[in-house]
């Protein structure tokens, strides 16, 4: 295993498969009474978090103690800049407190790869989404999801998503999600198609491994699973669509858009939905969405990264300060 | 006065010459000039051209003393070879007033280096919506000819318009950084496949292209002429040839890091490569060689722009645009013209000296290296080879790209009306 997260990118197949399987393992935990590994005892994983997300930081936070690691939650609002001490500092900061492991939540793109590769700091580093850059950990529970649903849970072990057939709707622009998973599920052999206006779509795509479609309707029969992205309804401001009402007629799925996809299909949202803009109620309580299972699927997958990065089969890896580099 | 003999350098990079300055004046230029009552500088192998012009310089006084002075700026001049910078019009306070640019002009003066000369900012407070006293400016001590809100776009028409006549009264020029605003809100990298990736806001080519021809369409109607600052794209170049095809009266530069460097550097997420207009890609960077190469762009002019480290040593979003370059321009300039056999030292000449000082209207630099000449002279070894230093720079400032790249050439002396102010890649 690598040091750091930092992209869906950096991950090969066998990365991927081997923290997919390990979240499965770290699964079979929740079912216990007791939901607890004594894996990190004696480390001290920080949650810094630049941005305002309880959803992701509870996720990690819940991981961080199922493997009894020591937790310090520290909530930054607004940029470094705004703040007035910079990134660099903090990291200084957390580095002198001896934290072994960083997650980061960053407005700033890029920021988690500063803070891996500057020197500021010894400890490993992972991305917990970065500006419209990357958030990984996302991707591969979206990838765990998908594989117990359309491989098995036991079947699944071991196995990819070769020749699944992905579907991701909405702001592709401004989405971290979106570019994780593009990167990740092609890692595992999936075949993904982009939907979106074309004025959500980043100029300078073109080489990104997956199809691009401007009609949902088309594309709906041939997804295994269709994933919905949020839209801000700000963004209308900006013209990027004209109305709230448009952009859910063209590109937001209803109960009939979903009846058009395979029996089989599933219906995905990283949450939070914006039930009536691209997701309906309908849609969203049905059986078909596993927006509440990819929560639970979450928790595994931090726990699996984070006892690979930090504690995993071997201890040569982990993260062992050295005199010189304090 | 003294007397000094160059012995043996390439004149313009053609035959070994002599060079002998008397006072401020070049005396002589010949083959085995008398030694008599001279100081002598061993020359041979070396390059001597006239003394280089920047007709966009940060110098950051007065304001941001912390990032550069004009002091500090005019000696990280003369160790890039330059004897005449322009001063850009951003600083705190704007030099939107006569008493403003005449600060500047007198700090340079003071200074000894380098001759510094104010550009004057178009709107009051480069706010773009009243133009500022240009009149006042143009008759101050500082004598200002080139006008700029460089660091921002006079995106609005009208505004632009009115400057490039009312400049026409003194015979000034107005020195557009084409920029649409909109088009380029939260823009922090060239907007193409590595933008797309990296997740980061998207500067557009047609954000610069749809500016610049607007301003030479302007520049055609009302007969004046227009100067466009730091062209970055392909496509600008293909507008402003066009537009010199039709005759119309527009000068454009290039910055040494747009012929050299591409977006892909920004992987790295290092603000170091952060600079407005942004780095772009390998099309353009060439496009932008042949461009200085047949004319198309008439000068390279650096952009140099010091940051303090705090303002690089962050995140890639909150880091500050620009890069300092007066002390690598010339080594630039010799790695992606001179050495690829794209321009001789004499093309060289042209773009770095004559033609800025023609454009700035600025007297007594820009010269021909002849008898009865002011002696502004830089000599560069082009054998040379070397890491670039941050540590060794004269500039406050350490924002280069090129720490730790090895690049070709290195100026050995400065000569400001005959007095040295580099000795041996020294300050004198």
């Amino acid at each position: 295993m690598m040091r750091h997260l930092i992209s869906a990118a950096d991950l090969t197949r066998d990365d991927a498969v081997l923290i997919l399987d390990t979240a499965e393992e770290m699964a079979r935990v929740a079912d216990r009474p007791i939901k607890k590994l004594p894996t990190l005892r004696g480390r001290t994983v920080v949650n810094l978090f630049f941005e305002d997300s309880t959803r992701t930081r509870i996720s990690f936070e819940a991981a961080e103690k199922r493997l009894s690691a020591d937790v310090i939650n520290f909530t930054a609002k607004g940029s470094s800049v705004s703040k007035g001490e910079s990134l660099k500092d903090t990291a200084q900061t957390l580095e002198a407190m001896g934290v072994d492991a960083v997650v980061i939540r960053h407005g700033a793109s890029g920021a988690p790869y500063t803070l891996a590769n500057s020197g500021w700091i010894d400890a490993a580093v992972i991305n917990a989404g970065d500006g419209t850059h990357q958030h990984p950990t996302q991707a591969l529970l979206d990838a765990f999801t998908m594989r117990r649903r359309l491989v098995g849970r036991d079947e699944g072990l071991g196995q990819d998503l070769a020749g699944r057939r992905i579907t991701l709707v909405g702001d592709v622009l401004h989405s971290r999600v979106a570019r994780s998973n593009v990167d990740l599920l092609h890692t595992l052999g999936a075949e993904v198609t982009l939907v979106a206006p074309p004025t959500l779509l980043p100029v300078g795509m073109d080489n990104w491994p997956c199809e691009v479609s401007y009609d949902l309707d088309r594309v709906l029969a041939k997804s295994d699973a269709v994933m919905m992205l949020r839209v801000q309804r700000e963004r209308m401001n900006a013209a990027f669509f004209p109305t709230e009402r448009e952009y859910a007629r063209r590109y937001g799925l209803d109960g009939e858009r979903m009846a058009k996809m395979p029996e089989h299909a599933i219906v995905m949202h990283p949450g939070p939905m914006v039930r009536g803009m691209e997701i309906t109620a309908e849609v969203a309580d049905s059986d078909r969405c596993t927006a509440i299972e990819q929560v639970a699927n979450g928790v595994s997958i931090r726990m699996a990264v984070l006892y690979l990065l930090l504690g995993g089969n071997e201890p040569a890896v982990t993260h062992a300060r050295t005199e010189e580099s304090k | 006065m003294t007397k000094i003999l160059i012995r043996g350098a390439k004149v313009l990079g053609g035959e070994p010459q002599d060079v002998l300055i008397d006072g401020e004046t070049i005396e002589a230029v010949g083959s085995d000039l008398s030694a008599e009552g001279a100081q002598v500088i061993e020359a041979e192998g070396q390059v001597l051209l006239p003394g280089l012009v920047d007709l966009h310089t940060h110098l950051r006084e007065p304001g941001r003393e912390d990032s550069e002075t004009v002091l500090t700026g005019t000696k990280a001049a003369a160790k890039g070879g330059w004897t005449a910078v322009h001063a850009m019009a951003n600083t705190f306070p704007v030099a939107d007033t006569a008493g403003v640019v005449e600060q500047v002009w007198r700090l340079g003066r003071e200074s000894g280096y380098c001759d510094v000369q104010p550009v004057g900012a178009v709107t009051v407070g480069l706010e773009g919506k009243q133009l500022a006293e240009l009149g006042a400016m143009h008759e101050s001590a500082a004598g200002v000819m080139v006008f700029s809100d460089d660091g921002k776009c006079v995106d609005d028409a009208v505004i632009m318009r009115r400057a490039l006549e009312y400049v026409k009264a003194f015979d000034g020029v107005v020195a557009q950084h084409a920029q649409e605003p909109r088009l380029t809100e939260g823009a922090q990298m060239n907007e193409g496949v590595v933008s797309a990736e990296l997740g980061l806001g998207g500067w557009p080519a047609v954000a610069e292209e749809s500016i610049i021809a607007r301003d030479v369409l302007l520049a055609e109607h009302v007969g004046s002429r227009v100067h466009i600052c730091h062209l970055s794209t392909a496509g600008s170049v293909e507008i402003v040839r066009w537009a010199k095809s039709k005759g119309i009266d527009v000068t454009a530069e290039v910055t040494p890091h747009h012929l050299l460097l591409t977006d892909e550097l920004v992987r790295s997420y290092n603000p170091v490569y952060k600079v407005n207009p942004p780095l772009r890609t390998e099309a353009d960077v060439m496009a932008l060689r042949e461009a200085l190469a047949d004319g198309t762009i008439d000068i390279i002019a650096t952009d140099h722009a010091p940051h303090p480290r705090e303002d690089k040593d962050c995140e890639w979003a909150a880091a500050a645009m620009g890069m300092v370059g007066l002390e690598t321009a010339l080594s630039v300039v010799q790695h992606t013209m001179v050495d690829t056999g794209l321009l001789d030292w004499a093309g060289v000449a042209e773009r770095m000296s004559a033609n800025p000082a023609k454009i700035g209207r600025l007297n007594g630099h820009g010269r021909p290296v002849s008898a009865g000449e002011p002696a502004n002279l830089t000599l560069v070894d082009p054998a040379y080879r070397g890491a670039v230093d941050p540590a060794g720079f004269a500039s406050r400032s350490r924002n280069t790209p090129y720490e730790g790249r090895e690049l070709p050439g290195r100026v050995t002396h400065t000569f400001l009306r005959g007095r040295a102010t580099v000795v041996d890649g020294k300050l004198a």
